[in-house]
């Protein structure tokens, strides 16, 4: 009722003691793309849906590095997003070279949160429309964070953003637990199938998905579109038509990958929607 | 009372030829300070990009600062650009790097050595303030005034004033410059008091790179 009235100012509360500025920015979020991390304890991978504006344009670039050992994937406002990667990127840069050594990834996020605090504060700015989820790895371990336009952020174990993340969301709480001790080609696989989550029937192939790594003795690197397009095929995570039989529980269950051959993932088709009951694989 | 200097030689000399479809860049790993030794390890080459390697002598604190800067810069260069940075670029920001600090210079003398666009080998050579040419073979530091007349003798560069132009690649097959270059140093080492020890060759071609050493006389 009083949203309208004290939501013209990011410095202004609400009756609520709401900012109603940051909360829109966060919204911002929800309407981009998705894009997807989770975490092992020795990898981090990053995965997005790339659409493009039109059939005659590139896709827009969803996932950064930052660094050798930080990489970032963002949903909202790309342009926001190339910004504080540039500014990520510089951060790392001075820090390498006044120490000499990689920054601890835990550092980076909380300079990054502060930056985005600092615009809900000013009336002559406005918050970050984008959200990022940043993948490192350092002395700790692998860490997954969520930065958010409000200035907060979280770690975890798994997250998705962005339009239709709910859906991977489901999903990728059906399966963190055996997250920790998977192995990286398991970690890969299970984001490609969060990300075709958020696709709801529209088949997944490596030309709307990008997908990136970073593990211990491998530096954050993105994956190419070839390599992507055969660990899609090889999982075999191609939706099968409807005709197909329906789930029920299958043999292999929430058990941490097996690996080796997988099932041909099958998917009622009317999963399509969210809210709609959790899906089997 | 001599007045504080910010500056010091950590003597030394570095030496870099071009051919026609490698590199070869070596200097010794003496570090001495007037007339006493700190290390007869330290290596004087760094490794800039695949294609691009810097030899400097002269103030250690302001090579190593130098060869930081670059990393630096170079990092920055390949997030924007997506490549890393070719030779002849690298040449040309290392210019305008020394020129920046021109009236309070880096003192270091430097070489840079690599492959340009065509995968054929280049050489820069700088002064401390970034003055550079591209040339065929160039020496820097403390043993270059031995080492340079002697390249001269053997390399003959041809003149820029010539026509029609020359190519500024010398005409040596790859395992003549090696043998070339430790020839060099063999001699500077006897007569430079600051130049011996170890030398460090390394060798930049189409299959990537390669390092060797040649001790050098220790006295």
């Amino acid at each position: 009722m009083f949203r309208n009235q004290y939501d013209t100012d990011v410095t202004t509360w609400s009756p609520a003691g709401r900012l109603f500025q940051v909360e829109y920015a966060m919204e911002a979020v929800k309407q981009g793309s998705a894009a997807i991390g989770l975490r092992s304890k020795t990898h981090v991978v990053l995965a997005c849906v790339n659409k493009a504006q039109s059939e005659l344009s590139s896709h827009q670039r969803k996932i950064f590095k930052v660094d050798d050992h930080i990489g970032v994937a963002i949903a909202g406002l790309t342009a926001d997003g190339r910004v504080l990667s540039r500014y990520m990127r510089s951060e790392c840069i001075n820090y390498s070279f006044t120490y000499e050594s990689p920054l601890p990834v835990g550092r980076l996020v909380v300079q990054l949160a502060d930056k985005a605090q600092v615009c809900t504060q000013r009336s002559w700015k406005r918050p970050y429309g984008v959200g990022l989820l940043v993948a490192g790895l350092d002395e700790s371990g692998a860490h997954l964070y969520y930065n958010c336009p409000s200035g907060n952020y979280f770690e975890y174990q798994a997250f998705a953003i962005g339009s239709r993340s709910q859906a991977a969301k489901t999903y990728l709480e059906r399966r963190f637990e055996s997250f920790n001790d998977s192995s990286r080609d398991d970690l890969v696989k299970d984001a490609l199938i969060a990300v075709r989550e958020t696709l709801q029937g529209e088949t997944l192939k490596s030309s709307i998905c990008t997908v990136a790594v970073v593990g211990i003795n491998e530096p954050f690197h993105i994956l190419d579109q070839d390599a992507v397009q055969k660990l899609i095929d090889a999982f075999e995570i191609v939706k099968e038509p409807a005709s197909e039989a329906p789930a029920a529980a299958e043999p292999e269950g929430g058990a941490g990958g097996a690996g080796g051959d997988d099932d041909a993932a099958q998917d009622p088709p009317a999963a399509a929607d969210e809210g709609a009951a959790p899906m089997e694989i | 009372m001599s007045r504080f200097s910010p500056y010091d030689n950590n003597g030394g000399s570095c030496v870099a030829i071009a051919g026609a479809d490698y590199c070869v860049i070596a200097s010794d790993t003496r570090m001495s300070t007037g007339y006493n030794i700190l290390t007869r390890d330290h290596s004087k080459i760094y490794k800039l990009a695949d294609k691009c390697i810097l030899a400097s002598s002269g103030f250690q604190a302001d090579m190593k600062a130098l060869q930081k800067l670059l990393a630096a810069r170079h990092l920055i260069y390949q997030h924007q650009h997506n490549k890393q940075m070719s030779c002849p670029a690298m040449g040309q920001l290392l210019s305008n790097t020394l020129y920046y600090k021109r009236f309070f210079p880096y003192y270091t003398f430097n070489v840079l050595g690599g492959l340009d666009n065509e995968g054929k080998g280049c050489v820069y050579t700088y002064d401390a303030v970034g003055s550079y040419e591209r040339v065929g073979y160039s020496a820097q530091g403390s043993g270059s005034v031995l080492i340079m007349p002697f390249l001269d003798n053997q390399l003959k560069s041809p003149s820029p004033l010539l026509l029609p132009a020359q190519d500024a690649v010398t005409p040596l097959s790859q395992s003549e410059a090696i043998d070339l270059v430790k020839t060099c140093f063999a001699s500077a080492t006897e007569r430079d008091i600051h130049t011996g020890d170890n030398l460090e060759i390394v060798v930049l071609n189409a299959g990537g790179i390669h390092r060797e050493f040649m001790p050098l006389r220790r006295d």
